[in-house]
């Protein structure tokens, strides 16, 4: 019954033409959420910008060419934005009939970077090198799949009216769905993707209007876990000392306390307006590992000061927010569970990659939505902006 | 649409959603709060992190500067020497990490690729010496001895050689000018330490990691002007430590030279003549300890009595100051700084101090005139003096009969100080003293600069010591625990004195001050000391602070900056009464205990003075002293264990004036043989590019004097034959001075048991 009473982009009448058809009340341009549109597209310029500066003097990475990454990463961003066109365009409620089928294929792709056709890139066995410098990080798709196909499930017969949320068996299916993956991706080990698909499940669950005990019962799982692999011995302890240095840079001084280190007196030595772009002593010198990526944040840091830095905090904030509000605003618990699920992807992956740059979480591998070098996470937060703006288009307007 | 909520939301997931977004927004203003605490509370703290991380400072050393002898003489320079060094940051850019170049740089130098290997490591807690303690940026020594033809093979194919350099480099040089030495004036260098790093970080010299250090001598006093200022160029560098900018750049200063009073010939000379003296005293019998004199050690001081700038100064045992270039090797360290070879880096002439027996008579006569005595008066020279029973005896209880207090120095002369001191002692309340006692011959051995340092431009000269009531009473305090302890009524000759030393130790009792009269006891004093004494005395009562230094020349010769002689005190004494006591000592060396060393002086020409000296040492065999003067120069000798004042040291001295003046044993002056017959007046010429103009100095000044004096003797033969041909050991008899009286010799405390 949903799917037939909601709008739909081309059902919407064909008797008008042309940019009038598509600035006209209720049109396509007037309910796709700009903020979000903006926000994003100005973090992934920003990052461009930072990649450039991180990478141009990097010749042992660049191949000599210094806008290699800069044109690459606005490639990415070319290609994010048709991906995100191309989802409002097919719609999330089309998708939802696909999840089954995308469901399918990520999971086939990070079992396959389990087999020789991955590669391992800075520790991490979780890439599928494609050839050409191109290559593929099967796990950012993985986090979309997880998401749409727990709210397909968790959302199936809410949306359909027959229960106001979903019962026991329908989360032990979705949780079972999102094991997964997740198992899979924590045998490459990318713990970091892992941690932010336990948050997606949380978010996810949250938003289905689960029980409480479900969500409780997860936390508490999750806490005695983490006590579990503490106190079993279960990780070696140069592990655990890898994932306390962060706050102690000394127990790992040449892994990632010097990474730890660096990256915070880059970022602290910016100041209020930072070095100036390109200007950036830390930055120049090289001193911060995987800059371009998951220490992109330090390049602001240093080089546009804590104005460069807050201004990204606050478009990430934008993105967040009206995210949020898409969730709250839409008629459906599948859209709601998918927002939410977005938002507690976006939320958590930008608080722990800039939390690690400041110093405040644990060094792990994760990008920052947007401005982080990389196509896979690139081409899967603009698919996620796609999948927001499709929430919101095909939602009845607010009365 | 009809039973959904116009919100799509049931209330449960709308308050979740709502708990999500405040998360949501709490954990990114968790975010922007830790920015603003990095970047606006601690930026600045971070900002200096930085600017540390990026910057590189390459170092050229400044040559240090050289220590000229008065006439322009190097005494310490440096020479060049052909330095390969290879540079880190070249070598790890080379895909073996530069071990192939290293291995054929090995081949060049005839060493092992291992040695080499060992060399440019860098040290850490894990990896032993060899390694490269400085900055990885600087470049790394490999050898500092390479032969033209290895550094020509480096260059020229400088290709095959990415990273190394052969570049000449400026190496600290002990010259040793004419055989003089002079090692322990001229000290020594060694690395700085990262304590002295710490320590001088924030001060307008700092160290920089290649420094060396002045250990002692003048190459410590005079550390910071010779020192210079490196060059620093800092470069920005990124994580590899490639170098990306050139931040700034300051050329290195060289060192300024530093001229000294020193004389390399007369040093020679003194060094030669003392080591001959030492050598020859112990061919010496000594009677009293029936074994021939040890004379471990020795000194002499070659002083411009106007002046108190230091000609020469030389102290035996000795070393050979290169021992420590390039690093000293840990066998010559354990022999430089062992018990069997005697503490030959000591400078005996400022930090050895020994009773001063004889020689300090000049100070009681001057004490006896202040407390009211008439120098001409008559006091009874006789042969033994009696106090309480205890008998001190003149030299070879011999009796003058009533003299002046001129004579009794020229005999020398003990029983007249014996009983001046005795009677002084007796006013001064004895025993038990008045509340004030004058105590004129302690205080006037204070106001001749005893028992403190002279103020010598030398570092850890040490002071001697004045045994007046202070240091009693404190000596007491520190001693009469053990003395207490050990001592016992009626026990051993040490037992005995340990046990009056616990009752009364802490009092002057007469006998201490009798001894003390006369230069023995507790008394202590240093060569340099009574070498400032006498040319004092010489020069009008003036004592100056003896200096090495003349004056810090810029190494372009530019800037002169002189280094005037300073006085610390006046003789307590009247013009009257030196000129007294100036007679006296030139009769000291006419007719008295020195005359027989200056037989055929030209004492008309030259006035000689001379005061001899035989301390005795508890334990040990006597003390020699020489003290002397001329109008020009003082000259203070003193073996240790080396027998009697002008006995032992006599020869040498003579020998010493002999050369200074152009003298022949006969008494002829040929004034081409002179070395320096009057003080060098001037500093020699240092030419704006830094040479130095400096005379041609033969190659042994002291075999070069004897042979003058071998001439001398052969064209006109000795008239007088009275010269002691060679330094023939003097019959016992013929040595007045020699004072015997106390044949298990004690000093102190004891010494009034000693006749008992």
């Amino acid at each position: 019954m949903t799917g037939a009473n909601s709008f739909s982009v081309s059902g919407y009448g064909p008797e008008r033409a042309g940019w009038t058809r598509l600035f006209a009340r209720d049109s396509l341009a007037r309910r796709l959420d700009w903020p979000i549109l903006l926000a994003a597209t100005a973090l992934s310029l920003i990052g461009s910008l930072l990649v450039y500066s991180a990478t141009r003097n990097r010749t042992e990475i660049n191949q000599g060419d210094p806008y290699y990454f800069l044109i690459r990463h606005v490639m990415n961003t070319g290609i994010g934005l048709a991906l995100m066109i191309g989802t409002i365009w097919l719609g999330h409620r089309t998708l939802r009939n696909a999840v089954p089928v995308l469901y399918g294929l990520s999971v086939l792709l990070i079992l396959l970077v389990l087999t020789p056709l991955g590669s391992t890139v800075n520790g991490a066995h979780s890439w599928i090198v494609l050839g050409g410098g191109f290559s593929l990080q099967p796990s950012e798709f993985v986090k979309v799949t997880i998401i749409l196909g727990m709210a397909m499930l968790l959302a199936a017969r809410v949306d359909a009216g027959d229960k106001p949320y979903p019962d026991h068996r329908t989360v032990l299916q979705a949780l079972g769905l999102a094991t997964v993956p997740m198992l899979i991706v924590m045998l490459m080990p990318d713990l970091g993707s892992v941690m932010v698909m336990v948050i997606i499940v949380l978010g996810v669950l949250l938003a289905s209007g689960a029980s409480n005990r479900w969500v409780f019962g997860l936390l508490g799982a999750g806490a005695a876990g983490a006590i579990a692999v503490w106190q079993l011995h279960i990780l070696d302890d140069y592990q655990i000392a890898r994932f306390a240095a962060f706050a102690n840079p000394s127990l790992d001084p040449a892994g990632v306390g010097y990474n730890t280190n660096q990256a915070r007196i880059a970022i602290g030595s910016g100041g209020l307006t930072g070095a100036g772009l390109f200007q950036g002593s830390q930055t120049t010198g090289q001193f911060v590992p995987e800059q371009q990526t998951d220490f992109v944040f330090t390049v602001a840091g240093e080089e546009l000061g804590f104005v460069g830095g807050g201004l990204i905090i606050v478009l990430l904030g934008i993105v967040l927010w009206r995210a949020c509000r898409i969730a709250r605003e839409t008629t459906e618990l599948y859209g709601t569970i998918v927002a939410a699920g977005i938002v507690a992807w976006f939320a958590f992956q930008s608080f722990e990659n800039i939390g690690m740059t400041l110093g405040i979480m644990p060094v792990t591998g994760l990008p920052l939505p947007f401005v982080s070098y990389g196509g896979s996470s690139m081409f899967a937060v603009w698919v996620a902006v796609g999948l927001l703006q499709s929430i919101r288009v095909q939602r009845p307007m607010s009365a | 649409m009809t039973n959904i909520p116009e919100t799509g939301r049931t209330p449960r997931v709308q308050i979740r959603l709502v708990v999500i977004q405040i998360l949501v927004l709490s954990l990114l203003g968790t975010l922007g709060g830790r920015l603003w605490y990095l970047q606006i509370r601690e930026g600045a703290e971070y900002a200096k992190e930085a600017s540390g991380n990026h910057v590189q400072q390459v170092v050229e050393p400044a040559v240090r500067g050289s220590i000229l002898d008065a006439r322009g003489v190097p005494l310490a320079d440096n020479e060049t020497r052909l330095v390969v060094s290879a540079s880190r940051t070249d070598l790890l850019k080379q895909k073996d990490d530069g071990k192939a170049v290293l291995t054929k740089l090995a081949g060049v130098l005839g060493m092992t690729p291992a040695e080499v290997m060992q060399k440019v490591r860098l040290c850490d807690a894990k990896t032993p010496q060899p390694c490269w303690n400085g900055s990885p940026y600087q470049p790394i020594p490999i050898t500092d001895e390479a032969t033209p033809k290895q550094a020509l093979q480096i260059r020229e194919r400088a290709e095959d050689f990415p990273g190394i350099t052969a570049e000449p480099e400026a190496v600290r040089r002990y010259a040793s000018p004419g055989k003089a030495n002079t090692a322990q004036v001229l000290g020594y260098l060694s690395p700085v330490t990262d304590e002295e790093i710490t320590k001088a970080q924030d001060t307008d010299s700092p160290f920089l990691r290649s420094d060396q250090v002045g250990r002692s001598g003048l190459e410590r006093e005079y550390d910071k002007e010779l020192r210079g200022k490196a060059g620093v160029t800092r470069y920005e560098v990124d994580n590899l430590g490639r170098v990306i900018g050139q931040a700034e750049a300051t050329p290195a200063e060289p060192g300024s030279n530093l001229v000294t009073s020193i004389d390399a010939r007369v040093q020679r000379v003194a060094e030669f003549e003392l080591n001959a003296a030492m050598k020859e005293a112990r061919r010496n019998f000594d009677r009293n300890t029936g074994e021939n004199y040890k004379a471990d050690a020795g000194a002499v001081v070659v002083m411009e009595a106007k002046t108190g700038r230091i000609v020469a100064m030389a102290s035996n045992p000795t070393y050979d100051p290169n021992a420590w270039v390039g690093g000293i090797s840990a066998k010559d360290y354990q022999r430089l700084t062992g018990k069997s070879s005697n503490y030959p880096l000591l400078n005996r002439a400022i930090q050895g101090q020994a009773a001063p027996g004889s020689v300090f008579k000049v100070v009681s006569t001057a004490a006896a005139v202040q407390a009211g005595y008439d120098f001409d008066g008559r006091y009874n020279c006789s042969s033994s003096y009696s106090v309480g029973g205890q008998v001190f005896k003149n030299f070879e209880s011999q009796n003058h009969g009533p003299i002046s207090l001129g004579r009794a120095l020229e005999v020398s002369c003990d029983t007249v100080y014996y009983q001046l001191a005795h009677r002084e002692w007796q006013k001064d309340g004895g025993i038990d003293p008045k509340k004030k006692p004058n105590d004129y011959f302690y205080k006037t051995a204070h106001q001749f600069g005893l028992g403190k340092e002279t103020g010598i431009d030398l570092p850890n000269e040490v002071t001697g010591r004045v045994p007046d009531r202070e240091w009693k009473q404190s000596y007491w305090k520190a001693n009469k625990d053990a003395w207490c302890k050990t001592g016992k009524k009626g026990g051993s000759y040490v037992e005995r004195i340990a046990y009056e030393n616990c009752l009364e130790g802490n009092k002057m009792r007469a006998g201490d001050e009798i001894n003390y009269s006369i230069g023995q006891g507790d008394t202590l004093v240093t060569p340099i000391q009574m070498a400032t004494i006498y040319a004092a005395i010489s020069n009008g009562g003036t004592l100056y602070d003896p200096t090495v230094g003349k004056a810090i020349v810029s190494a372009d010769g530019k800037t002169v900056q002189e280094i005037q002689p300073q006085a610390h005190g006046k003789l307590p004494v009247s013009k009257q009464t030196l000129a007294q006591m100036d007679d006296a000592l030139a009769g000291v060396a006419t007719r008295g205990t020195a005359a027989w060393r200056f037989g055929g002086w030209p004492q008309d020409k030259i006035e000689m003075h001379a005061k001899t000296g035989t301390a005795e040492v508890y334990g040990k065999q006597t003390t020699s002293w020489f003290a002397t003067y001329t109008k020009d120069y003082s000259i203070v000798m003193t073996i240790s264990q080396g027998g009697t004042g002008s006995g032992a040291s006599g020869p040498a001295v003579r020998n010493i004036y002999d050369a200074l003046y152009g003298v022949s044993d006969d008494g002829t002056i040929t004034e081409k043989n002179a070395l320096l017959p009057t003080p060098q007046q001037g500093l020699p010429k240092i030419k704006t590019d830094g040479t130095i103009a400096s005379p041609k100095i033969s190659k042994d000044p002291a075999k070069e004097q004897q042979a003058f004096q071998k001439a001398a003797e052969e064209g006109t033969p000795a008239a007088d034959g009275t010269q002691p041909a060679g330094t023939a050991a003097s019959p016992e008899a013929e040595n007045r001075d020699t004072r015997r009286r106390r044949r298990r010799g004690a000093r102190g405390r004891g010494s009034r048991r000693m006749c008992s």
